[in-house]
């Protein structure tokens, strides 16, 4: 090696940044519901996010039923069935993963891993919590309004989502949804505001952005696109309520229901299109980014080696950022916008592989020449590896304009985005679990149900989504409660139907071994000690395990080097913590 | 080691299951070959870069698992290997992205020789419309839908009276003549999908969206709505049938136009100025 | 959606300039050791950047809703609205606050606690006129048959300002607790901080008010014909 290390052997510094006075909590109440600590949040907000995702995770059964076996079930009518994808859909993507990822990985593991006591404005993001589960009362709140959940589609597409003919058009659904959206992106402000400024205030000494792990850059970049592209949201939201409750004319044109003239006109639905979609997009790399970030950092650990190209890695979860918000009009290729910004976003759209694909090398090529311990979190990295690179690349199909025409609004897409958006961070989120159950409980998560859990989950998932892209190629249409007969469908295609539906049961039951795996190790799980997998990152350097309230003890740790110092050459272990001061390098320094 | 054994086979299987599986697209009716081309080209660059990926991985971890004594390499990049994995993503990138581009400029420039036909959508009908003897489509207003106007056309405009109607029946379209297909909705959004044809378009109420294509081959194909429109979604079919140009204009001599439809349904003259002007 | 991609530009530009001073470029697992990090020992509070990204996230709503503004305004049924006298003296209020809230951070910096205090008071009294004044101009709009629902031009404008008075109302309730906060006690450093916030934010909320304004008033529009005439 050619570089040189600099600033060895240096004295032990004070602790130079300002320590933070911590709300003490008084009693139970204070500690365990209305906690001020983030890690508590933290959890509030994953029970939630995943109570609710098993809402979702029931009726995509429901509609799998319908879809493999139609008129077996005859309670899934049609009014039903487009009730459960909208509410799948919607409650997936934001009450779920976007949760989960920012409010539940964000919350627990930015201060730990910057080194910080708590977020910056720890009662701001306690209130984030109970605006973001009060919005998710709205939600569920919608499937006991009279009229039952809006069935307009995950996209709420006017004019459909507020006429008097599609579910929960006349009567509540629609208005709960919009309002659980704007509840939901007001608690979402309130926390995203803390993720950032924690990372860009609350870092210990030593802690420079270019020593964060990959997590927090997946995170906090996640959260800052976040907080500019929710606003898209809120204001499409307020807008359709205004022409649903009030009569305005925003998103309604001129419209003739079932040969009735409504009293509307004027209005721009692709406007709609517009703004929901310079939400939507952002929204898949609100997803995706920290998954990237924490795969990046589950590989780095269970291969014990350090990221191959770290800097490369952080630059391109820089630049996807940036790209990804002006992206948005891929979705709308075939939307009736102006064609000519076809050229423009299949150009940008397909750029973003670019900074994408240098993401998946990096990650294999830190398993070359690696010492790869395949635990729990690494397999599902490396199943993340395989669904993100089949979905990211079946992204280059419906990104390239001409090539989406035929392909837009079929099972195709739908393929697509669960295995990109649905499965890969969902690896991911488990891979996590299963790397930080240990910080967070003090005990390992049992190894047996893992690995039942983890192979019926990814090959399960694999056998569903990858067949799908193969029934939209045919042609089958997305959205449809019952395909029926069409001529370009071979029989063959509803056989198919019933494998996919067969296989979305099963991954969806072994869900159930999760749930039991989680509950059950609180009490009986092996003993974890603080640091279980020999990692680097402070979150495991804590005192105490698991971490109490204000994190690090006495004093603030100090961090001497970045996040990945694994097999360093002639350190005396595979890992080198990032608050070891220096000496730990000296033979190093000799050697070069 | 079960782990390598998986990937192989599901890298391998990923493969055969796009070869042999009998599921493709159905066989085209229309020019845009060139679409599909694309997606061959596009098919073809993604599955190496899959099977490229998953095997690579698979043999990593075949390689590199931990055994006792391992230990793991250090070397934070390799700026060279970087640039050689950045620049020929580029490259594979691009030759996807250069074609789709050259297609979809096609696809947008409509030939001056093209035909043009309305497609109107309704919660859960399709509607036709073809410009009668003048070649021209006369103007039309979501607000002039009425149940003896379910096209909501303009009466005053004289290019509207000779317009073919079809309602809910099949349209036809002469083989080998570029057609333009005018889309229109008077209620919600819909999308006008004819698998066969490969071009697809939403419909939107407020505004008329278009696109292009020329029937290669004659036959029956049917209808569907690709965006989501009601519970009757599905159920929203239509069919489409391309002759010969013989039979094409034995069907157009059967077809009645706007104004033998407004006469065979209206009482008097003086209903439809009622009509109209209460639209104004 | 131009406008909004502007605003994205400029927050994309304000990152990218703090991005360059963070010294992404350096190869970090050759630098071992705490003093590689170089902030300084006195940052900037907390509150302080907390309220920056606030103000980009309402920045954005706004723009958004201008975006939409704008690409409604294409459609032919648009008819502007005529805009009540009233609102000149409303923004002649709004701005009274801000100005006498920029001076009680003056104030308070220079320990005039007394000063502090009554200036933080007719801010605050400013800003409910403000409101009282913006639901005096909804009457006059309403009774002179401008409905919400009758023109989108009005549906945008009672939108907006609603939009706009809500933020109003949530400054005055911040406001308000920190004059409370600071009525009997000598103003602190804390104090001090929540008086130049309150102002930062006031003082945007005026910067938001004037572009609506100037929406409204249709001087934006010129604006933008005359971007679109120099572009083209």
């Amino acid at each position: 090696m050619v570089d040189v290390r600099s600033g060895i052997g240096e004295a032990v510094p004070p602790a130079e940044v300002e320590d933070v006075e911590l709300y003490h909590p008084h009693s139970w109440w204070t500690r365990y519901v209305f906690s001020q600590d983030a890690k508590v949040i933290a959890i509030q907000y994953a029970t939630t996010a995943i109570a609710i995702g098993m809402v979702a995770l029931v009726l995509s059964w429901l509609m799998r039923l319908q879809l493999g076996f139609p008129d077996t079930f005859t309670f899934i009518d049609a009014e039903r069935y487009y009730q459960f994808i909208t509410m799948h859909g919607m409650i997936m993507v934001i009450y779920l993963l976007t949760a989960l990822f920012l409010g539940g990985f964000g919350n627990y593991l930015i201060p730990l891993m910057v080194g910080a006591r708590d977020m910056v404005f720890p009662y701001a993001n306690m209130l984030s919590y109970w605006i973001y589960l009060l919005a998710v009362l709205v939600l569920v709140a919608s499937f006991f309004a009279p009229g039952g959940p809006t069935g307009a589609g995950w996209t709420l597409y006017p004019p459909q989502a507020i006429l008097s003919n599609t579910p929960g058009g006349k009567d509540w659904g629609i208005i709960l949804m919009l309002s659980s959206l704007i509840i939901f992106i007001i608690g979402f402000t309130m926390g995203g505001l803390n993720y950032v400024v924690t990372v860009l205030q609350g870092r210990a000494r030593g802690m420079t952005l270019m020593r964060m792990p990959l997590t927090v850059w997946g995170i906090v970049t996640a959260t800052v696109m976040a907080l500019l592209a929710f606003p898209a949201l809120f204001v499409a939201c307020v807008m359709m309520l205004f022409d649903r409750l009030l009569g305005t004319s925003f998103f309604m044109p001129a419209i003739a229901e079932m040969g009735e003239q409504l009293q509307y006109g004027g209005g721009s639905p692709i406007l709609f299109q517009h703004l929901f979609w310079f939400f939507g997009h952002p929204e898949v790399y609100i997803v995706a980014l920290p998954a990237f970030g924490i795969v990046s950092d589950l590989i780095s650990t269970h291969a014990r080696k350090n990221i191959f190209g770290y800097r490369m890695m952080v630059w391109a979860i820089v630049v996807i950022g940036g790209l990804s918000m002006v992206v948005w009009a891929h979705h709308m290729y075939v939307s009736g916008m102006n064609p000519y910004f076809g050229f423009f976003f299949a150009t940008t759209t397909l750029i973003i592989a670019v900074p994408t694909a240098i993401k998946v090398y990096n990650w294999v090529l830190t398993l070359w020449r690696g010492n790869i311990h395949l635990t729990l979190p690494m397999l599902f990295a490396l199943a993340f590896i395989v669904t993100f690179v089949n979905g990211g690349l079946t992204g280059l199909f419906l990104g390239n304009v001409v090539v989406d025409v035929p392909l837009s609004d079929t099972m195709f897409v739908v393929a697509h985005f669960h295995m990109v958006m649905g499965v890969a961070p969902i690896l991911v989120i488990f891979g996590a679990i299963y790397h930080w159950y240990p910080k967070i409980t003090g005990r390992m998560l049992n190894e047996a149900l893992g690995q039942l859990h983890f192979w019926i989950t990814f090959l399960g998932s694999y056998a569903i989504f990858f067949p799908m892209h193969y029934v939209g190629l045919v042609g089958v249409p997305r959205r449809y409660h019952d395909l029926g007969e069409a001529a370009f469908v071979p029989e063959s295609v509803h056989s198919l139907n019933a494998f996919i539906s067969v296989a979305a049961l099963i991954v969806g039951a072994a869900q159930i071994v999760f749930l039991f795996n989680l509950v059950w190790s609180l009490r009986h799980g092996r003993e974890a000690g603080g640091n279980p997998w020999r990692a680097t990152t402070l979150e495991w350097q804590t005192p105490e395990t698991p971490p109490p309230h204000g994190n690090w003890g006495k004093e603030l740790p100090v961090v001497y080097r970045w996040a990945y110092d694994y097999s360093v050459p002639g350190a005396p272990e595979d890992f080198i913590p990032q608050n070891q001061p220096a000496p730990g390098r000296v033979s190093h320094e000799a050697a070069s | 080691m079960a782990v390598v054994v998986i990937l192989v086979l599901l890298a391998a299987g990923s493969v055969l299951f796009h070869l042999l599986s009998p599921w493709w697209w159905t066989p085209i009716a229309s020019n845009w070959n060139y679409i599909d081309n694309t997606l061959i080209i596009t098919f073809w660059i993604t599955g190496f870069v899959f099977v490229a990926v998953v095997l690579f991985t698979a043999y990593c971890v075949f390689r590199f698992r931990h055994r006792p004594g391992n230990q793991a390499a250090y070397e934070p990049e390799n700026k060279r290997l970087e640039g050689w994995l950045a620049v020929s993503t580029t490259v594979g990138v691009i030759a996807m992205l250069a074609p789709g581009l050259f297609v979809w400029n096609q696809f947008i420039t409509v030939p001056a020789a093209a035909t043009e036909v309305e497609v109107v959508g309704q919660q859960w009908l399709w509607s036709f419309r073809l410009p009668g003897a003048d070649g021209k489509l006369g103007t039309s207003e979501t607000r002039d839908v009425a149940p003896e106007n379910s096209l909501g056309l303009n009466r005053n405009d004289a290019a509207t009276l000779d317009d073919v109607i079809i309602e809910g029946g099949e349209l036809h379209l002469p083989v080998g003549k570029p057609v333009k297909v005018l889309l229109r909705s008077v209620d919600v959004l819909h999308d006008f999908y004819v698998p066969e044809f490969r071009a697809k378009m939403d419909m939107v109420p407020g505004m008329v969206t278009y696109f292009w294509f020329t029937p290669t081959r004659t036959g029956t194909f049917e209808i569907l709505c690709a965006e989501l429109c009601g519970v009757g979604h599905p159920q929203m079919r239509g069919t489409v049938v391309v002759d010969t140009e013989a039979d094409y204009q034995t069907w157009l001599a059967e077809q009645q136009t706007f104004s033998q439809l407004t006469a065979s349904s209206d009482d008097s003259p003086k209903a439809v100025t009622v009509v109209a002007s209460s639209a104004q | 959606m131009t406008v909004v991609l502007v605003f994205l530009a400029v927050i994309a530009v304000i990152i990218a300039w703090w991005l360059a001073q963070q010294r992404l470029a350096s190869k970090p697992w050759l630098e071992v050791g705490h003093l590689h990090d170089h902030r300084g020992n006195q940052p900037v509070p907390a509150a302080k950047i907390g309220l920056a990204v606030f103000l980009a996230v309402v920045g954005a709503l706004f723009t958004l809703f201008i975006s939409a503004y704008f690409m409604r305004m294409a459609s032919s049924d648009w008819s502007p609205l005529p805009l009540p006298r009233f609102l000149w003296i409303n923004t002649g209020i709004l701005a009274l606050s801000s100005v006498t809230l920029h001076w009680a951070k003056l104030e308070a910096e220079r320990q005039n606690d007394e000063a502090a205090r009554t200036s933080l008071l007719v801010a605050f009294a400013a800003g409910l006129a403000f409101l009282v004044g913006q639901l005096f101009a909804w009457r006059a709009l309403s009774s002179a048959g401008y409905l919400l629902t009758s023109s989108p031009a009005n549906s945008f404008f009672y939108m907006l300002t609603a939009m706009h008075g809500l933020h109003i109302v949530g400054g005055l309730a911040a406001l308000g607790r920190v004059t409370l906060r600071t009525w009997d006690a000598p103003i602190d450093r804390q104090g001090r901080l929540s008086i130049g916030l309150c102002a930062t934010y006031w003082h945007f909320m005026l910067a938001v008010w004037l572009v609506l304004f100037a929406l409204f008033s249709g001087w934006a529009n010129d604006v933008v014909d005359l971007c679109r005439q120099l572009l083209t």
